[in-house]
């Protein structure tokens, strides 16, 4: 079992928090530099999907899970991203560019979603979220001179100054490099007093209040920062699918983003990526268990929707902390073995206190 | 820099019909001990709301240093240098002591989003000398057991104390501390007397606190205001104020009542 | 003329939305969950409506009584195998778990063979019928859903007003530890709510039937009962037949009178002038916590 001695303040702020850190995730970051040549075309490909939407993930989680604020129209952010890399690609724009002001338009309107947030809280704040989401999908429907309307548009490939990165690969490395960085900034601000911030208006507003910080500042940061990574994840998933149109960015796409970050384990990093995960590798394991179901149950049409609900329920139910809270109970179980005991990680039993007087 | 560190006068606050603090006006000379004494109900904490800024008064002022708290909004007032605690604790739940601890240094933010952000060398340097700050709070208070403690695992007594430093790592001038023994066991009341005359001394912050464990308030209080109803009582030395007799009355009864208690006690015993 | 009959056909919807809104509130307002499964509820019941009448053979009024009867126990044993054990939990989470639900009965009902993907009709004996006043010509279905909503409105105040059941639930709903300690059986009130609510859903599924037709995606339109609560404040049971009132007619009238695309977002857009105007709604309460 390990037992972390901390003997300088600096190994308190580090990201890797002990030599085993840095050596598992520097095996992680080389096997994701070889995967090109480790996997099939098919599978990079999903490989691509699951950074783009841990990107996105990271956002949402930044926002629901880090500080609080509950958003059901988040896949307008993405469209929004989507949508104005297109018409920059479109228009002969360099990708990091593209990329750039995707995610600020992005961050714009998520500084325009958040305002509500200001005023309202809870249910009242996830209303307004999915409101703001019907009204950017209808937008998107209907402003046809930019964005093609419900016939959608196709995107030219990224350029990035003169080097086209169409093939499978370059693109792949392209996603690599942004949700590395886009992980390593969200890292970076939950170790600073922005980050800190954002938990104490999710735990205690009058507090947080009362600790100096400024409650509008901060909700409007928060959401102009998670709207700017879903913008991000938007472009990419533009570039990726090379087509674009409204129906992608509906309250459908929304749901599955929280699906995402519920499953993958609300309020952690990992949590986006491990979502992720799930997000794309589950209707590959239910097209493979297809074939083992009865004729009726596995080919009929609603068994995708199915088997999603029923795995949310699942987690909620009996896995509060997600793919991640299991790792950790996973590892715990390694380190402590054989002294892991039933009750460890057991919550008390909770009974409901009324969340409108917090 | 004048004597007097919050000057509160004739406030007032209603809500609804209910008058909760009626014309109630003190001074808080700057290194005193001063607290607020009432039965339950009586405002005191409303008191304290209003400072914060967490309610508006309906009249009256308050003024910190000179400068009128009403033109503030509340996330202003801890730059100004009030902190405080609150009765029922408005800890962090799930974030670990010493993440509590160093929002509490929020105010003393040097460093800017894009520093964050890239995690600059700046920004590194801050992040040592906030855990440094801390690190003397929680010598202070002696938690060092708690500090990876996440605040939902700890049990009251702790808790009370983390919020106590939590207040203290703003660097206050004024420290606003609402029931600082309540919930607490002889030893840890002990403890909080001694933590507060070593804030007033070692530290030079000014304490205004409600209390009701009236040995604390003896033991520490330089002056004593008590309220009843949203109005001032008395004002005074600790001795003078519980020797008053409408503070006698507002708590005990009318003399005679008293008296009658007593012979009835006697004739039972 | 035709501004009034848009005008109650937009109220008709508007009902529909209110009792939908009605049940979420009275989930609300009991439990503090926000369900977003009245929808698929609705949905439910107007499978089991249809089961009924088609491959049973029941007459429409038993048809409707069994729905309505069948989904009230559906919404009580929700409550006691799904929602009981997890309340407590974050709200979020809560949410997240009742649109699972909601997945998932849209996805069982998808699944039937034969059933799932097809749109039925249900024969309702008013079916297409149209009742004459002078110039007016109204359609009988909304008449009959604006009727049964009155009814049912008046049946359910009653209910709350004169028995115990609505302090109950406020109980329940501010401490549930407080609640239980004075005798509330908070475990029993929780089913009863959701038995309603769940009944609720199934008589506006069966109401609007005529109107949608019966398919595993008529629950959507429950979708539109959330700006329809939120408008008339999340904790008012009235508040929730105005807000799906004012809901259904704006809708109408926008769809009438604005450019294509406006009548889908028009309910939002209402929401968010709402939220401006009056973050607590038309009914709602603004609570603080004291501290």
């Amino acid at each position: 079992m390990r037992f972390i001695f901390k003997t300088r303040y600096e190994q308190d702020i580090r990201l890797a928090k002990h030599g085993g850190h840095l050596f598992w995730y520097s095996c992680l970051g080389l096997v994701m530099l070889g995967a090109p040549w480790l996997v099939s075309e098919y599978w990079l490909a999903q490989l691509t999907f699951v950074l783009i939407y841990a990107v996105v993930g990271l956002g949402l989680m930044l926002l629901s899970g880090f500080t609080g604020l509950f958003s059901l129209g988040h896949a307008a952010f993405l469209g929004v991203g989507a949508y104005t890399q297109a018409a920059m690609t479109n228009a002969g724009v360099p990708f990091p560019i593209a990329l750039v002001s995707a995610g600020a338009v992005s961050a714009a309107v998520g500084v325009v979603v958040g305002l509500p947030a200001l005023r309202v809280k809870g249910i009242y704040l996830a209303i307004a979220t999915l409101a703001f989401g019907f009204i950017v999908e209808e937008v998107f429907a209907r402003w046809e001179s930019v964005t093609g309307g419900n016939a959608g548009i196709h995107i030219k490939a990224p350029n990035l100054f003169g080097f086209k990165l169409d093939s499978d690969v370059s693109f792949y490395f392209a996603c690599l490099v942004v949700s590395v960085l886009a992980t390593l900034a969200v890292l970076n601000l939950l170790r600073s007093p922005t980050g800190r911030a954002f938990v104490a208006i999710r735990d205690s507003e009058v507090s947080a209040q009362s600790m100096g910080i400024h409650l509008a500042r901060y909700k409007t940061l928060s959401f102009a920062i998670s709207a700017a990574l879903a913008g991000i994840g938007g472009a990419l998933y533009a570039h990726k699918l090379q087509f674009i149109s409204p129906d992608q960015f509906s309250l459908l796409q929304s749901i599955d983003l929280l699906l995402m970050i519920v499953i993958g384990g609300v309020g952690s990093v990992h949590g986006a990526f491990l979502g992720a995960i799930f997000l794309i590798t589950m209707p590959q394991v239910i097209a493979l268990g297809k074939d083992w179901l009865p004729t009726a149950i596995g080919q009929a049409p609603g068994l995708q929707g199915f088997v999603y609900g029923a795995v949310l329920i699942g987690f909620v139910l009996f896995e509060p902390l997600g793919l991640y809270g299991r790792w950790l109970k996973l590892r715990t179980y390694l380190q402590v073995f054989p002294f892991y005991r039933r009750g460890m990680f057991q919550r008390q039993k909770s009974y409901l206190k009324s969340d409108r007087l917090k | 820099m004048t004597d007097i560190l919050l000057a509160v006068g004739d406030l007032s606050v209603r809500f609804g019909g209910v008058l909760a603090v009626n014309k109630v006006g003190f001074d808080v000379k700057r290194g005193e001990v001063f607290t607020l004494i009432g039965p339950n109900g009586a405002g005191k904490t409303t008191v304290f709301n209003l400072i914060s800024r967490i309610y508006t008064p309906t009249s009256g002022t308050i003024a910190f240093e000179g400068d009128d708290l009403a033109r503030h909004a509340p996330h202003e007032i801890a730059k100004l240098g009030i902190a405080r605690t609150f009765q029922n604790i408005e800890l962090f739940e799930h974030a670990s002591v010493l993440q509590n601890l160093l929002i509490g240094r929020h105010t003393h933010r040097s460093t800017g989003l894009w520093g964050e952000l890239l995690f600059t060398g700046k920004t590194r340097r801050a992040e040592v000398e906030a855990r440094e700050k801390v690190e003397r709070v929680i010598d202070l208070l002696a938690l060092q057991h708690h500090r990876e403690a996440i605040v939902a695992s700890l049990p009251y007594g702790v808790r009370k104390v983390v919020e106590l430093a939590r207040a203290l790592c703003t660097e206050p001038k004024l420290l606003l501390l609402d029931e600082p023994s309540s919930g607490l066991n002889v030893e840890e009341t002990d403890d909080m007397a001694f933590w507060i005359d070593d804030i007033r001394h070692e530290l030079g912050v000014t304490v205004l606190m409600v209390e009701h464990d009236m040995a604390l308030v003896s033991k520490v209080s330089d002056r004593v205001l008590a309220m009843n109803q949203g109005e001032v009582l008395a004002m005074g030395t600790p001795r003078e104020v519980q020797s008053h007799p409408g503070v006698i009355e507002a708590y005990l009864g009318r003399a005679a009542d008293v008296a009658k208690l007593r012979r009835s006690a006697e004739v039972t015993t | 003329m035709q501004a009034l009959q848009i005008v109650i056909s937009g109220i008709a919807q508007g009902c529909i939305y209110g009792l939908i809104a009605l049940g979420v509130v009275l989930i609300y307002k009991a439990t503090e969950t926000v369900s977003f499964v009245q929808g698929e509820l609705m949905m439910l019941g107007g499978f089991i409506g249809l089961f009924a009448m088609s491959a049973l053979g029941w007459p429409f009024w038993l048809a409707f009584a069994s729905a309505v009867g069948a989904m009230a126990l559906f919404g009580v044993a929700l409550d006691r195998v799904v929602i009981r054990p997890i309340l407590g939990q974050p709200a979020f989470s809560i949410v997240m778990l009742t649109i699972g639900i909601g997945y998932v009965a849209r996805g069982a009902v998808t699944m039937i063979p034969g059933i799932g993907t097809e749109t039925h009709t249900l024969a309702v004996p008013y079916k297409d019928q149209t009742w004459t006043a002078g110039a007016l010509v109204l359609n009988v279905e909304q008449i009959v859903i604006i009727v049964a909503t009155v009814l049912l409105s008046v049946v359910l105040f009653a209910v709350f007003r004169y028995s115990k059941l609505g302090i109950a639930m406020q109980a329940a709903s501010q401490n549930q530890l407080a609640a239980y300690y004075m005798g509330i059986p908070v475990a029993r009130l929780n089913g009863l709510v959701w038995g309603l609510a769940a009944a609720v859903a199934a008589v506006a599924g069966l109401l609007l039937a005529p109107i949608t037709f019966v398919h595993a995606n008529m629950g959507f339109v429950g979708l539109k009962a959330m700006p329809a609560a939120v408008v008339g404040g999340f904790g008012s049971l009235p508040g929730a037949l105005v807000g799906g009132l004012v809901i259904g007619i704006v809708e109408s009238l926008s769809g009438f009178y604005l450019p294509e695309g406006f009548k889908d977002v028009a309910p939002y857009v209402v929401v968010l002038i709402m939220l401006v105007v009056r973050p607590n709604g038309l009914f709602g309460e603004k609570l603080r916590k004291k501290v």
